[in-house]
């Protein structure tokens, strides 16, 4: 039992190591990405390439002045960042990162724990996760904070309907809620291709809506600068904004990880059986190989913001209600009948 | 009215054909442009280890010669005073003393020689209106300061040292004297 | 243990709940609705029915108060621009309360027997959920669905309405 227990908490708190560090050089990702596509290089003055350059930032923002202002409401004001934060970091604990590990005998799976609802807990924290943003807006006591908030919290409610209803699609065609069991259905064999085979549609609706849930260019009008200042983090400073930052990065990583995890096989990669390599191995290299998937993600989610300009308002909202939305519902219908049809 | 170029185009607000309200399409092609760009040859100059070369006319710091024996050559006429659109130069003409002859070389000179480089715009004119060949516009680079007053050049930074002269040649084509020749041309413009 | 957590979470349920009624600021009001959801969502894991709970954090905390606060942070009440109530007004919602009240009171007095004996059942789970409900509950389940939908339409037309009016084409 203690074993065990030592076991969940050295994984516990690899994937927290992990997800904050892949988040704080998602940042570096991001400028060097930014600049490689606009031609030029990138920060490189913080030690070789500007690796350091993440460390650099953190230690600006733990230095920065921390500024609240009077007339904000000091506890929401706090609290709007830390939900952020502790929701990013939570949708982590269902990810299964790989298969199992066998030491001495024992198996050790590589997923913190796999509840039934799976991808129903993912759902929910990523709806909670907008309290973040519109307390931390609220608080703040300012018509742009306020005018962010309120853009999120209708950007987010659009969207996570045709998310969820892409969704269920999938869930149709697996039969199962749990993430776990979704990848080990997409493990490699004859005829058993990856979910983004069989559902591109849906595969498509859910990037288009985890575009717009992680707040991220083209969907970036909660915090669009050239109207909204900052938008909900514009009263922030130091180390607070520094947290809404990181959690959208989080954010960013999650919901790679989850889409290589339901559309790309998560851990699984081709030929897997057919190398005759030991079981331990092809769980290190599923490791590795869904690492490069969610890199893969992020960097799709940074190129493609550093390509496409921002939407309007009213155009967001068209496309979330009035293609994506109906979308959705005809690729769940088209998944029912194909069911069926496949089971008579 | 009737386009003399032919190269402008009419702005049509018609509906947008099928494959352009999917978006996907533009969208596509949008990654793949900006997919290529990854592999660019960069434009970035790495400023402090490398630095771009100089026009060999570039029209930087100003700087007061001194003629071959080491005097002051400015005569204090203020004709680039005139001649500055930006009103960057002012000066105080002051007499020149006995046994000041190594120092200046006519009998007036400037006691005071200011630019206000915050208002100069680097154009050269003051250069193409002095008769005596005093003022010229180097390669050299205006620093950053963090107040106004040090942005105001007086002869300490304008003059150039006995010992660190100043080397103007590339500016003074012979075309260009030449053209200093036919003052009337240029500084009363 | 459970017991314990039982009552702690029901102290904190109804305790943000009474703050939901007493607080002056509505986005507060709010804000305390969504922790006794949260206490609610406890409630409904510590009985094992994990879909429930989750669907209830989705639906509730994360889609209708998410609304809620959406329109309160656009209406900007506050205690000064909050207008008088009549007493007439607060007679009746005194009265149509308490009559809520009765309603519930005695819609669960005759639970008791209902009570879920085995806590480690899977009653909760999806699969069960869903064979219970399309199976012996069907009729109330599709008759929700159609409430649902008849409310739907009418906030539509609602809208529909009111663009009209302002913007006529």
């Amino acid at each position: 039992m203690s074993d065990f227990l030592i076991y969940k908490i050295l994984l516990v708190v690899g994937v927290f190591t992990v997800t904050l560090v892949v988040a704080m050089y998602a940042t570096y990702g991001e400028r060097k990405v930014a600049a490689f596509l606009q031609d030029r290089i990138g920060p490189n003055r913080a030690g070789p390439f500007g690796i350091f350059q993440p460390l650099a930032d953190g230690l600006k923002f733990f230095m920065k002045e921390e500024i609240i202002p009077s007339v904000s409401n000091k506890f929401l004001f706090i609290l709007g960042p830390s939900i952020a934060m502790i929701t990013a970091l939570m949708a982590g604990v269902l990810i299964p990162w790989g298969n199992t590990l066998i030491i001495n005998g024992a198996q050790y799976s590589l997923q913190i724990t796999d509840i039934n609802i799976g991808i129903l807990y993912v759902f929910g924290v990523v709806s909670i996760g907008v309290y973040g943003i519109m307390i931390g807006g609220w608080a703040s006591n300012n018509k742009y904070s306020l005018l962010g908030a309120i853009r999120a919290s209708a950007q987010m409610i659009s969207y996570e309907l045709a998310m969820g209803i892409s969704i269920i699609a999938l869930i149709m065609m697996t039969g199962t809620l749990s993430l776990g069991e979704i990848v080990n259905q997409q493990a490699g064999g004859d005829w058993n291709f990856w979910n983004v085979v069989y559902q591109p549609l849906g595969f498509l609706i859910f990037i288009v809506c985890a575009f717009a849930e992680c707040n991220r260019a083209p969907f970036d009008l909660p915090e669009c600068e050239t109207e909204l200042v900052g938008g909900y983090h514009t009263e922030y400073s130091s180390m607070k904004l520094g947290f809404y930052m990181f959690a959208e990065y989080i954010n960013m990583f999650i919901s790679s990880a989850v889409l290589s995890t339901l559309y790309f096989g998560g851990y699984n990669f081709p030929f897997m059986n057919d190398l005759g390599l030991s079981h331990n191995v092809i769980t290190i290299l599923g490791t590795v190989f869904l690492f490069a998937k969610i890199f893969f993600f992020i960097f799709f989610f940074m190129w493609v913001r550093w390509t496409l300009p921002r939407f309007r308002y009213d155009q967001l909202m068209n496309l979330g209600w009035r293609v994506l939305l109906p979308l959705s519902i005809v690729n769940l219908l088209g998944t029912a009948l194909v069911l069926l049809w496949i089971d008579k | 009215m009737e386009s003399l170029s032919n190269r402008s185009k009419v702005v049509s607000n018609k509906e947008m054909t099928f494959l352009e309200r999917i978006y996907l399409p533009a969208v596509l092609s949008g990654i793949a442009i900006t997919i290529k760009h990854l592999f660019r040859r960069k434009a970035t100059v790495s400023y402090p280890e490398v630095k771009r070369e100089f026009s060999k006319i570039w029209r930087g710091h100003h700087v007061l010669k001194r003629d071959d024996k080491g005097a002051e050559r400015c005569t204090a006429c203020g004709l680039c005073a005139v001649a500055c659109p930006a009103e960057a130069i002012t000066m105080t003409a002051a007499e020149r003393k006995k046994g000041e002859e190594n120092l200046y070389r006519e009998e007036k000179y400037a006691s005071v020689y200011e630019i206000n480089m915050l208002r100069c715009i680097f154009c050269g004119l003051c250069e193409e209106a002095c008769p005596k060949e005093a003022i010229f516009l180097t390669d050299r680079l205006v620093y950053t300061d963090f107040a106004r007053d040090g942005f105001i050049y007086g002869k300490d930074k304008l003059v150039e040292k006995v010992d660190e002269r100043i080397d103007v040649t590339v500016r003074q084509t012979p075309a260009v004297l030449e053209f200093k020749k036919h003052k009337q041309l240029s500084h009363n413009k | 243990m459970t017991l314990y957590l039982f009552y702690f979470l029901s102290f904190l349920a109804v305790l943000s709940a009474l703050m939901v009624v007493f607080s002056k600021n509505p986005v507060h009001s709010v804000l305390y609705l969504i922790i006794t959801f949260f206490c609610i969502f406890g409630h409904y894991l510590l009985m094992n029915a994990q879909f429930v709970a989750f669907v209830h954090i989705i639906v509730y905390a994360g889609a209708i108060m998410v609304l809620f606060l959406y329109v309160l942070m656009l209406l900007n009440l506050n205690s000064e621009s909050e207008p008088h109530k009549n007493n007439t007004l607060k007679f009746v919602a005194v009265i149509s309360g308490c009559l809520l009240m009765v309603v519930l009171v005695a819609a669960l007095r005759g639970t008791d027997d209902m009570m879920l004996q085995d806590n480690g059942s899977q009653v909760g789970y999806v699969k069960n959920l869903g064979k219970v409900m399309l199976t012996d509950f069907l009729l109330p389940f599709e008759i929700t669905s159609i409430l649902l939908l008849a409310a739907m339409v009418g906030a539509v037309m609602i809208g529909k309405k009111s663009s009209n009016t302002t913007t006529p084409r």
